[in-house]
């Protein structure tokens, strides 16, 4: 009963062309949510996407900042509710800048050599064209990693995300090694935190601060998500590779370009990475057609960087 | 086989008691300066291993060679052969006992001996590798059933308990024994003595408690025994890696735990043999029978080996093949070969010439079987996590191999010397044969034994 409820209310929601979170913003409105609550009109107009992919106008007084509230540790294993995050990749769209990588380490505060989001040079056979293949955290449905955790630090979200509690996580690296895509990285040493922010309260969905001996990764950002903000891998990108939203919504968009999700798929042959594992990704990609760029071998040798050896 | 051919007279009896007892005890009446040496050394080397832990613990693992792909290392294939070593215990004496072999009673305290030094280390190697070692009160604030760590915490702490009980209860009398005739001990050791012995004086009564209790724990184990190992190969299997993605890997693990095992308890029978001259007790045909299991588990393990290598060599299927390449022919191929064949191969064929099962070259043979086994591990744990579907690119050079630190070489050198260390002190404080079982073989009353002795603390 109480899932029916759920899901009628959402179409109410829906229907009424009002959604937070994933919704997609123009300009100025970008950090706002849309709120069911009607005030004082303010003439106003912000552009939002319906749930049948139409834009329409609604007026300023429909979008508010959603209030800062302090999420408990509770409300962070449990996920936004309604949700189903997801993330799309064209890799006809991968030059290989390197933007998301970069992107990403600034944003979580991360140096090198750690990359949470990795571009990697595939080449499925000899005969075939060599191409540019980022990769996130897969955020799995059926996740090898969240299985053999002994402590519940890793742990799957109604969202679709899975998540680490870094203030729980004894260090065993067993996720590590159940993890077929080597998406997860460890604090070997102690992390280096920003100035001014040493005193930051932990937080599971901005994986911040880092904590030594414990394992973290590409947490799909949910504290931007939150906001209504784009993770800054995908805002990085000079070319719009990647997509981020919600499967619910059945939307998904790089900033710049939004498409149904199922459309997206479909007419793009979608696929996600080595399904036979049936670990069902969250993240998709779409084959290297029609390649906005030709194949360039990089010349450069990234992420050489090691530790700093104490 | 079970009863001596000759049935001896009681004075014979008595004196046979006697000579057996006074040849036991004799390693622990007096620790020559060699002994103390090398207890003195083994400390030596716990230190430095005490001293890198704690530098572990100041500096995180990045003191590890360990990094994001090759994320376990050889405290991982140590804990795992500190398990397969620790089966050996289950294997001599409880499947020869249950299968009414007898030959193997002088040897089920080294075997027991060898298996709880194996499970203690095991357990502490394994906090060693964790990062947070400070929240390991998590795993029982916040357990997750699902997760195999949790299965493996239950069956080794279980797997402990029986074996120290296993141990323990056939050593009773020997404690007894020990506390009625070293008294010219220091006063701490003769406490201990009285402590531990309960109270046995060797009432009819007494001898059945404890044999039944034998008896149940021996059945008890032999379960435990494939569980603690199969778990532990479970760490490895439940995952979607190329090359732990195996179904064989239980019975593998198993195999190669008894063949490990069984060198171990080899090499213990020389170097006790020798250095407390026990001769008369741990026999040549001791060493051919060691010898003959020991061929016939490397052919057991040669079986799963076949089976875990070789089939998947004939599809050749894409990250596995990279993986096998590698082990065959690439980087690998050297350790994985002298596994192969200096571990498990050579020494089977080499023991089936009767000529070579004599101590010294059963010992001899034994010794690489025991060093191969701990390279085995090595070759199961890390190449696989340097072979995964995705390519390892843009990474430091240091992420792109493993080669263990000092300080994980030190560590597991002091976990070694620590598993050396609890057996030589246990020899040195009780005695390292089961007297009673020693003389049950032969054919000797065990209860006059004991009324002898009552009779004698009466006196006293």
């Amino acid at each position: 009963m109480e899932k029916e409820d759920d899901k009628s209310d959402r179409r109410k929601f829906l229907k009424l062309g009002a959604l937070a979170g994933g919704v997609v913003l123009l300009g100025s409105a970008i950090g706002k949510a849309v709120s069911l609550d009607s005030t004082k009109e303010t003439g106003e107009k912000v552009k939002v996407l319906t749930a049948d992919g139409k834009l329409m106008e609604v007026d300023g007084c429909n979008m508010k900042h959603p209030a800062a509230v302090k999420l408990t540790n509770q409300e962070m294993r449990k996920g936004i509710e309604g949700k189903k995050f997801v993330m799309v990749i064209d890799l006809a769209k991968c030059a290989n800048a390197r933007k998301c990588v970069e992107g990403c380490q600034k944003m979580h505060h991360k140096q090198a050599p750690t990359e949470w989001i990795k571009v990697k040079r595939m080449q499925d056979a000899e005969s075939l064209t060599p191409y540019w293949m980022p990769q996130p955290c897969f955020h799995c449905d059926n996740p090898p990693c969240t299985k053999v955790c002994p402590v519940d630090a890793t742990f799957k979200r109604e969202d679709g995300l899975v998540m680490i509690d870094n203030e729980r996580c004894i260090g065993c690296r067993f996720c590590m090694a159940a993890c077929p895509y080597n998406s997860r990285s460890f604090n070997w040493s102690e992390p280096i935190i920003p100035q001014g922010m040493e005193a930051a309260e932990y937080s599971i969905e901005k994986s911040f601060p880092a904590k030594i001996g414990t394992v973290e990764k590409c947490d799909f950002c949910p504290d931007m998500a939150r906001e209504g903000k784009l993770p800054d891998c995908v805002t990085a990108c000079p070319n719009g590779t990647i997509f981020y939203g919600d499967q619910n919504e059945d939307t998904v968009t790089n900033g710049d370009q939004t498409f149904r999700l199922k459309e997206l798929l479909t007419n793009r042959s979608g696929y996600r990475y080595l399904e036979e594992l049936g670990t069902e990704p969250r993240v998709y990609y779409l084959p290297p057609v029609n390649r906005d760029f030709p194949f360039e071998n990089d010349t450069i040798v990234h992420n050489t960087e090691d530790y700093k050896i104490i | 086989m079970k009863h001596a051919e000759i049935i001896l007279t009681p004075e014979q009896q008595s004196m046979r008691r006697e000579e057996l007892r006074a040849d036991i005890l004799r390693p622990l009446q007096k620790i020559s300066f060699l002994g103390k040496l090398w207890i003195a050394f083994l400390v030596v080397i716990i230190l430095i291993g005490g001293y890198a832990y704690i530098q572990q613990l100041k500096h995180g693992l990045i003191v590890t060679g360990l990094r994001d792909y090759a994320t376990w290392g050889i405290y991982i294939s140590n804990f795992v052969f500190f398990v397969a070593i620790s089966l050996v215990g289950a294997l001599i004496s409880s499947v020869l006992r249950l299968t009414n072999f007898t030959w193997y009673r002088p040897l089920t305290r080294i075997a027991e001996i060898i298996a709880v030094a194996g499970v203690v280390w095991a357990g502490l190697i394994i906090i060693i590798d964790m990062g947070r070692p400070d929240r390991i009160l998590n795993l029982f604030l916040h357990p997750r059933i699902q997760s195999p760590i949790l299965w493996d915490v239950v069956v080794i702490s279980t797997y402990l308990t029986t074996s120290v009980l296993l141990l323990y209860l056939p050593l009773l009398p020997g404690i007894a024994i020990c506390r009625d005739r070293l008294t010219d001990k220091p006063k701490w050791q003769r406490w201990m003595y009285k402590f531990l012995a309960l109270g046995w004086t060797g009432t009819p009564d007494q001898w059945k408690i404890m044999k039944k209790s034998i008896t149940i724990l021996c059945v008890v184990i032999i379960p435990l025994a494939i569980s603690i190992h199969t778990v532990t190969s479970w760490l490895f299997a439940t995952t979607l890696r190329p090359g732990w993605d195996s179904t064989n890997f239980g019975p593998y693990f198993v195999a190669g735990a008894f063949l490990a095992g069984t060198g171990c308890v080899i090499i213990g029978m020389y170097v006790f043999r020798k250095v407390y001259s026990l001769e008369k007790y741990l026999t040549d045909a001791h060493f051919g029978y060691m010898a003959k299991l020991l061929v016939f588990l490397a052919f057991v393990y040669a079986y799963f080996n076949i089976n875990e290598y070789f089939i998947p060599y004939y599809k050749m299927r894409g990250p596995e093949a990279r993986l096998l390449t590698d082990l065959f022919s690439g980087q690998f191929a050297g350790l994985y070969w002298s596994a192969q064949i200096l571990g498990m191969a050579l020494p089977a064929v080499l023991l089936m010439f009767k000529s070579m099962r004599k101590p010294l070259p059963v010992t001899l043979i034994a010794i690489p079987v025991v060093v191969f086994a701990w390279v085995k591990r090595y070759l199961i744990v890390t190449p696989i996590l340097l072979h995964p579907y995705l390519p390892i690119q843009n990474a430091p050079a240091s992420w792109m191999n493993y080669f263990p630190s000092w300080i994980e070489i030190e560590i597991v050198a002091a976990s070694l010397a620590g598993v050396l260390l609890i057996i030589t002190l246990f020899s040195r404080f009780f005695p390292i044969i089961s007297i009673w079982e020693t003389l049950e073989n032969e054919g000797i009353e065990l209860d006059e034994l004991d009324e002898l002795n009552n009779t004698k603390n009466e006196k006293a």
